[in-house]
């Protein structure tokens, strides 16, 4: 072993382990720092060794935490050196500090090209392994044909090719096209016969991506991944040196069993049987042992070939056998093996027929749910929450809430949604589940979001032989010393609607009622006020004949809110004050809601947008889905008024369209009144406030139409030196004329044009909608809200939007209702975030239907690279140095524009301006010069200062 | 896939990163904090996984070191385990029963053993031998071209007296 020292880097090392604290670390380093900053302003004294010294002070420093940034050029300035020793230090330290979106890598890429290309076995390995390490799309694009000829190259030594393969794998994950699939069958299936096992190991993790993302082109190279795990399992022909304690390479055995797994089955018999056989052998033959080492190792194989015999739907016997062995896992003392038992039999829960087995083990897992190991106690909740159904609900929702009170902070949040989600998709009844949702806001109020309450209301309000019956345990809640105020929400809100169901249950009467509610009025925030307010107002209706003690109570408290500061107490104090002074007119203003629409829970919707996107999770969600129907039916048949189950129709509608009530039988004049109701909700210029009632009460915010757009005449100069034509890239036209039948009005793409010089107009329009939109930028963060604004007397249904997002930009659109009201309009807010620099642009794919029209349009969205510019003044001084600084492409870009028409300077400048690009004027000594600086933000490049100069030539050109 | 490798010190100091998956400077620090907070207090013979973000981070403790690899959910987590022990291993070999003081001052060494062994996340090389055998190599390299270049020094030394 030879250990050349680097004196002056142990030197270094040294005191900083000798420094007594931070603050002087922060000391010595900033010392180095000073001195590597000097020495490497004076290069020309710098010997190839310093110069590899001080780069191995920065990596140590960046390791310790401190800025580097300076020293990134003379890392990467290394790897051009001529020998061995400083090339190697350039490689490493550059792929340990940049990523791969870091500018100056493509300053290497002639230098690491040459190094692949080149004849130097040890440059070629170098180069491969950085760009393995950190290379990214343009990589892939200038070297993966050379890389791919050393993989395939049979002079190539083994050390060379395997890491070949992997840097070849890296490329593939930057830009699947490097590895094209005609010609790869072959080669891979060749690669796949390889001796060399090293080699072998690299190119089977190449393979496992290959077949991951098309296994059709790969069925020859079935039969010798088998073989390949034949040989090993049965230790034929492995080297000593590849066995690892005892195992004949365990991390190959995995690889090839990973890759047999993206094969949707293995039909030729022959093959099937021998994998069997190897997977019978790994099933019965590993013990577990006392070395840790061998025993990790030997799992490994064994639980991947779980995995595999699971995907490959084995005989009955053979997954019986499974899951006995998952059982005997769960209950082992060694930790991970009963992790990967409770992770594996969640995976086992995708296979028909294997949910009864694995139901035998319930206890063990409830144990489980005790695990010291917050880890393991993961994987418990998530089994039993994958095994739930009707026929265990209520001992695993019973159990989760029992643990609930105990449970760390870290895991109470997920606890709940998924016992709520539990309780609502199983319960064996519903009043059940109203105790089960109850007991949940009791123990674990601050993790109980609003949609949780929310559905247990609608539930209630759903059901009418629930009503005294939540009503009354609602009123037992609120007799607690301590009540949570999500429970005071919920309890106001049944007891103000049903409370007069018990009214001749002793302590229920409206008096009693109105006492212990308005006992939690001191305590409670702001935002309960108004589910109290509204509480007060129904009690008051329901008293008949009036109680003139009572009365004068809560119209005090209106009185009192009539002054608030908070809009939407202050609203609702003034109407129901008002409302009820009218008498007897209050009790049919008031009536009670209406039934709500059956429609897909918030919380199981949540609790799909929180999982993360793997087999298993993928798998739980399908299951969630099916089960989800079930769930609904069985609410339709518990609905005991006779009704038939009301129709599918959109929340808002829903508030406006009174015919849905059930009570209308008993009340004649609800019709016209529920109106009435509805459009209390309705004229509040405020969009509901979203923590309060609003799902209640429709999520739909209306507001006035956005300023109407201005189409512009701007005739758009493409080609600007130095900024991308933001207009002519990816010109996307409308489509879909074959169903469009409705003819936009105004051009789509002047429309789009305009919308990339402002931040707010129509995008869109037709006969029946408008697509409008407002938008804000800081820095490299957009918010863009879309207004949908149905102009038509009907609604408009089925609407979708969609957002086809290119690569560079993090969208997330929220939620876009299904219907559209008449007259009405819906704001969809956009989040938008911009990663890196492109021209591409994002697309809005939307659909509706109106009658039987409907119409599909595909809108270019206005969030294009000059919305995240800033201008900025620039300096001569600043100006000129940077300007030449840039030598070119791909940091200077050059472009001749013949314009069309002759453009005006200050037209031109307009131009710029618009496209927030700063002019500095008088800076270039030619006046016909324009001299633009800005700003660019993306996520991966921070601020960017970007110039443009724009040399305005008049040429007569005769010809043209 | 492994995203990325990170030895810290009990205390939490780093002593490698590497990251195989693009994040960010400032990126890089909040997930060594984060991570650090989360692997460091974990009381002994619990399970070696942890779950994180959506990713899994496999870890393991040697002495005052930890070891910890962040990979995919569903990747095989006991491979990942393997491929740190076998890390250690070689370690162990070159330096000649490891300890921490020897990745403090050879850090470097760790890098490159660490290049020899993974690539693109995923494990190039298992056989220890191997490995050993090629960083002998470029040991090898370095040393004749410092006497290579000390000779020459003395040459020119003796030139110009």
């Amino acid at each position: 072993m030879a250990m050349h020292g680097m004196r002056g880097l142990s030197v270094f090392i040294s005191d900083i382990r000798n420094c007594q604290n931070k603050e002087q670390e922060r000391l010595r380093v900033d010392k180095e720092l000073g001195n590597v900053r000097t020495r490497f302003k004076n290069e020309k004294g710098l010997t190839p060794y310093e110069k590899k010294k001080y780069v191995w002070k920065m990596l140590y420093i960046y390791m310790l935490g401190y800025d580097v940034d300076f020293g990134h050029m003379e890392a990467v300035s290394l790897i051009s050196a001529p020998k061995y020793p400083e090339k190697q230090v350039g490689y490493i330290v550059t792929s340990s500090l940049l990523n791969e979106n870091h500018d100056f890598l493509r300053l290497a890429i002639n230098t690491v090209r040459n190094d692949i290309i080149g004849r130097n076995e040890t440059f070629q390995c170098l180069a491969l392994t950085m760009v393995g390490n950190i290379g990214g799309r343009e990589f892939a694009e200038s070297l993966a044909p050379d890389v791919q000829k050393l993989l395939l190259s049979s002079s190539c030594r083994p050390l060379v090719r395997k890491k070949a393969a992997l840097c070849l794998l890296r490329l593939y994950r930057k830009n699947p096209d490097v590895v094209n699939v005609d010609g790869w069958t072959d080669r891979m299936a060749q690669l796949l016969d390889e001796r060399d096992l090293g080699v072998l190991t690299s190119s089977m993790s190449l393979f496992v991506a290959l077949v991951s993302n098309n296994h059709e082109a790969y069925w020859t190279c079935l039969p010798k991944c088998v073989k390949i795990l034949e040989r090993l399992a049965r230790n034929l022909d492995v080297p000593q040196e590849y066995t690892y304690y005892g195992i004949p390479s365990p991390w190959l055995q995995v690889k090839t069993m990973r890759a047999l797994q993206y094969f949707p089955t293995i039909e030729d018999p022959n093959t099937r049987r021998i994998l069997f056989e190897v997977l019978q052998r790994i099933l019965m033959g590993t013990d577990v042992v006392k070395n840790v080492n061998k025993n990790n190792a030997s799992h490994a194989v064994l639980f991947e070939a779980l995995a595999l015999v699971m995907h490959l739907d084995a005989e009955k016997e053979m997954m019986s056998q499974c899951v006995a062995l998952l059982g005997k896992f769960i209950a082992v003392r060694e930790p991970n093996i009963r992790y990967l038992g409770l992770e594996n039999m969640t995976r086992m829960l995708l296979v028909t027929d294997m949910q009864d087995i694995i139901k035998r083990h319930q206890a063990q897992i409830i144990t489980s749910l005790k695990d010291p190991d917050i880890s393991i106690r993961r994987r418990a909740l998530d089994l039993l929450y994958g095994m739930c159904d009707v026929s265990n609900a209520k001992d695993i929702v019973e159990e989760l809430l029992q643990y609930l009170s105990t449970a760390d902070f870290a895991m109470r949040e997920e606890l709940s949604l998924k016992a709520a989600i539990l309780a609502e998709k199983f319960a064996p009844d519903l009043s059940w589940y109203v105790d089960a949702i109850l007991q949940l806001i009791d123990k674990a109020g601050d993790f109980i979001s609003d949609d949780i309450w929310f559905r247990v209301v609608q539930f209630v309000t759903n059901n009418e032989d629930l009503q005294s019956y939540a009503a009354a345990k609602a009123r037992e809640f609120l007799d607690k010393p301590a009540v949570h105020e999500t429970m005071v929400k919920v309890s106001a809100y049944i007891l103000g609607e049903f409370s007069h169901l018990l009214a001749k249950s002793p302590g229920c009467s409206p008096k009693e009622i109105f006492n212990i509610i308005h006992e939690k009025h001191p305590t409670v925030p702001t935002s309960t006020i108004p589910v109290l307010l509204s509480a007060y107002a129904k009690i008051l209706m329901h008293t008949q004949p009036p109680d003139p003690e009572l009365q004068n109570q809560i119209w005090a408290i209106f009185n009192k809110y009539e002054s608030c500061i908070d809009v939407e107490i202050q609203q609702r104090a003034a109407e129901y004050f008002a409302l009820s002074r009218k008498g007897a007119a209050l009790m049919d203003i008031l009536a009670e809601m209406p039934k709500f629409p059956e429609r897909q829970s918030a919380l199981i919707k949540k609790a799909e947008e929180a999982e993360v996107d793997t087999a298993e999770q993928s798998a739980i969600k399908l299951r969630a889905q099916q089960q989800m129907s079930n769930a609904l039916v069985v609410i339709d048949q518990l609905a005991t008024n006779g009704a038939p189950p009301p129709p599918q129709v959109n929340q808002l509608s829903l508030v406006k369209m009174p015919s849905m009530s059930s009570t209308a039988d008993h009340n004649p004049a609800d019709q016209a009144l529920s109106v009435a109701n509805g459009t209390l909700s309705t004229v509040d210029p405020q969009p509901p406030s979203a923590d309060l009632l609003g799902d209640l009460l429709g999520p739909l915010a209306i507001e006035g139409p956005p300023a109407a757009a201005v189409p512009s005449e701007h005739n758009v100069v493409s080609g600007l030196e130095g900024i991308p034509n933001v207009v002519d890239g990816a010109a996307i036209v409308p489509v879909g004329e074959e169903t469009n039948s409705v003819q936009p009005i105004g051009n789509i793409a002047e429309r789009f044009h305009a919308l990339c010089l402002k931040d707010s107009g129509v995008l869109y329009e037709d006969p029946y909608i408008q697509i409008g939109i407002k938008a804000e930028w800081r820095a490299h963060h957009g918010r863009l809200v879309l207004f949908l604004g149905n102009k038509n007397t009907s609604p408009l249904v089925s609407v979708q939007a969609l957002i086809l997002p290119p690569a560079h930009l993090k969208i997330e659109l929220s939620l876009v209702p299904e219907t559209i009201p008449p007259r009405a309009q819906v704001q969809c807010p956009l989040e938008i975030v911009n990663l890196r620099p492109s021209r591409d642009v994002a697309v809005l794919d939307f659909s509706y239907k109106f009658g039987t029209n409907t119409v599909n349009v595909k809108l270019r969205l206005p969030a294009v690279i000059n919305k995240f510019l800033q201008p900025i003044p620039v300096s001569a001084e600043e100006f000129f140095p940077q300007w030449r600084s840039l030598s070119g492409p791909p940091l200077k870009l050059q472009e001749v524009v013949r314009s069309v028409r002759p453009m005006p300077l200050l037209e031109m400048a307009n131009l710029l301006n618009s496209y927030c690009l700063m002019i500095c004027s008088g800076l270039d000594p030619n006046p016909n010069n324009l001299v633009a600086g800005t700003t660019f933000y993306s996520e991966s490049t921070r601020a960017m200062l970007c110039l443009v100069r724009n040399i305005i030539v008049s040429v007569f050109d005769p010809g043209n | 896939m492994i995203h990325f490798v990170l030895l810290v010190t009990r205390q939490g100091k780093v002593r490698l990163t590497k990251w195989y998956s693009p994040y960010s400077q400032k990126e890089r620090t909040k997930v060594i904090r984060e991570l650090s907070g989360i692997i460091l207090t974990r009381a002994p013979k619990l399970c070696n996984f942890v779950e994180w973000r959506g990713f899994k981070v496999v870890y393991k403790r040697y002495a005052g070191l930890y070891f910890c690899m962040c990979i995919n959910r569903d990747d095989n987590e006991l491979e990942i385990l393997d491929i740190i022990h076998h890390y250690v291993e070689i370690l162990d070999r070159y330096f000649g029963s490891v300890c921490e003081l020897d990745l403090i001052f050879n850090f470097h060494k760790a890098y490159y053993i660490l290049d020899e062994i993974l690539i693109a996340g995923e494990l190039q090389e298992s056989s220890k031998r191997t490995v050993i055998r090629l960083i002998d190599v470029q040991d090898t390299i370095v040393e004749v071209a410092k006497e290579q270049a000390s000779l020459v020094g003395n040459i020119i030394a003796q030139a110009t007296k």
